[in-house]
């Protein structure tokens, strides 16, 4: 354990899982206003909207993580000089997110997509017959249901995210994962220890959070 | 019952046809249902009468013929299609009242949503208007914990909250508890006494025999009769519906 207290690396280790926070935290944001977006895209009766949607998930879906983070950096910064900040942390940090929120919002769209299936026909049809509009009654009727039938999915999408975070070292970001690399080419006594206390960090961040969703799951099920 | 039909009708349906594939679940329908005026349609399942009264306020698209309300034409879609709709209360065989909502929400959802008023005034009527169905004690509760008697109630006083020009009720107490229908046929009853105008598909001979003002008939999708209640259940005319009542009335 000789490695963490040393007072620099056990600040980059904070500072590497303090980047994992903030990458899942706005991308998760982002993902999910994204993701019930194009959920609300792929059910519409517009076909041009269906086609969006449904293009944006065979596209992100489908596509490597790692390619879709590069292409964030090279593609719209370094090519399209797509600029998000003024200090090169920050805009590869932000390049990230956008990376990491396109991708998972694929992601949340097919389980709110698969939460609109749970939800009654009737429940449209009693919406329509008091005069709401086909938006009011996805809105306020369709989309919430179908979105609290769906919190445990998110648990595992939201799981998923925060282990994705690490990708984003790959343009710069010294992220959790980069940090352990960095601490193993300096390290090489130690290097099972390392692994453990940032696989272990990991554990301890996620395997409560895959509680807390199926507590959550519980209780804003709607009850039929 | 002059007043109701020498006024103009609030409902005209004309020789509307409806297709689900090949089947011909509405063979040239025809039927208007003056101010007022209760309605009840019977016959045997499979006949179109659920169909028919899904096609007044349009959640069944029609094939060819008219329907018009209140002398204008059903718009197609949009919101000149909500705002038809947001004037005919409907009443639906599974209630489908929001899960996801308390009772008094779903009874000031439509008010505020639909026609934008105060919170605090949709509210006051709400309440009044599930002490009037009988169960303003329960507002804050979810439908699930309701019976389904109450349910159906809360379902009346959701699409009376709306004000509606008219009510279609379809198989309202068919997916109730025998001891529940009574409660639910109570406040129909109530209503039809009232002057509501309503269209009411039903099993419930009961109601009516003493709450309709015209019994309607159908079988195959057609509309076979049309006639006050005494004389439809005294002397049907048709061959159908003289086999069709002695089916029900001998049990």
């Amino acid at each position: 354990m000789h490695v963490f207290t040393d007072p620099k690396n056990f600040d980059a280790y904070l500072s590497g899982f303090l980047w994992i926070l903030k990458l899942t935290g706005a991308s998760a944001v982002l993902a999910l206003l994204l993701g019930v977006l194009l959920a609300a895209m792929r059910v519409s009766p517009v076909p041009v909207l269906r086609g969006v949607g449904a293009a944006w998930v065979n596209i992100f879906r489908n596509t490597p993580l790692t390619l879709i983070v590069l292409f964030c950096y090279f593609g719209l910064y370094s090519t399209l000089g797509l600029n998000l900040a003024d200090s090169l942390d920050l805009n590869n940090y932000w390049l990230g997110v956008v990376g990491l929120s396109a991708y998972t919002a694929a992601f949340v769209c097919e389980a709110v997509r698969s939460g609109v299936n749970t939800v009654p026909a009737g429940q449209a049809e009693a919406a329509r017959a008091i005069g709401l509009t086909f938006t009011q009654t996805l809105r306020i009727v369709i989309l919430p249901q179908a979105t609290r039938s769906v919190v445990a999915p998110f648990g595992s999408i939201l799981i998923a995210l925060c282990k994705n975070a690490t990708i984003v070292g790959t343009i710069g970001v010294i992220e959790a994962s980069s940090v352990m690399k960095d601490l193993l080419n300096e390290n090489g006594d130690a290097v099972i220890p390392i692994f453990l206390v940032f696989a272990g960090t990991f554990a301890a961040l996620l395997i409560p959070t895959g509680y807390l969703f199926g507590w959550l799951a519980n209780r804003l099920a709607v009850k039929r | 019952m002059d007043d109701v039909t020498t006024s103009e009708p609030l409902i005209v349906l004309e020789s509307v046809n409806k297709w689900f594939g090949p089947l011909h679940v509405l063979d040239n329908v025809s039927l208007s249902v003056g101010r007022g005026e209760v309605v009840v349609v019977i016959g045997p399942s499979g006949s179109g009468k659920s169909t028919l009264c899904r096609t007044i306020n349009r959640l069944e698209p029609i094939t060819s013929g008219s329907i018009t309300f209140d002398g204008q034409p059903l718009p197609a879609e949009g919101r000149a299609l909500a705002k038809l709709r947001s004037e005919v209360g409907m009443v639906f065989q599974s209630f489908n009242l929001f899960a996801h909502k308390t009772i008094l929400e779903n009874v000031t959802l439509g008010p505020i949503k639909v026609r934008r008023e105060k919170p605090a005034a949709a509210r006051e009527r709400g309440l009044a208007l599930l002490d009037r169905v009988g169960i303003a004690n329960q507002a804050d509760k979810f439908p699930a914990q309701l019976s389904g008697g109450q349910q159906q109630r809360v379902a009346i006083a959701r699409a009376l909250a709306m004000q509606p020009k008219a009510m279609l009720f379809d198989e309202p107490t068919s997916a109730l508890d025998p001891e529940m229908v009574g409660e639910v046929l109570d406040v129909m009853t109530s209503l039809a006494g009232e002057g509501m105008t309503m269209v009411v598909v039903t099993h419930e001979m009961g109601f009516a025999r003493h709450a309709a003002n015209r019994v309607v008939f159908m079988a195959d999708g057609q509309l076979v009769e049309d006639a006050p209640p005494t004389e439809f259940f005294a002397n049907p005319r048709s061959e159908r519906a003289r086999d069709f009542l002695s089916k029900i009335l001998t049990h």
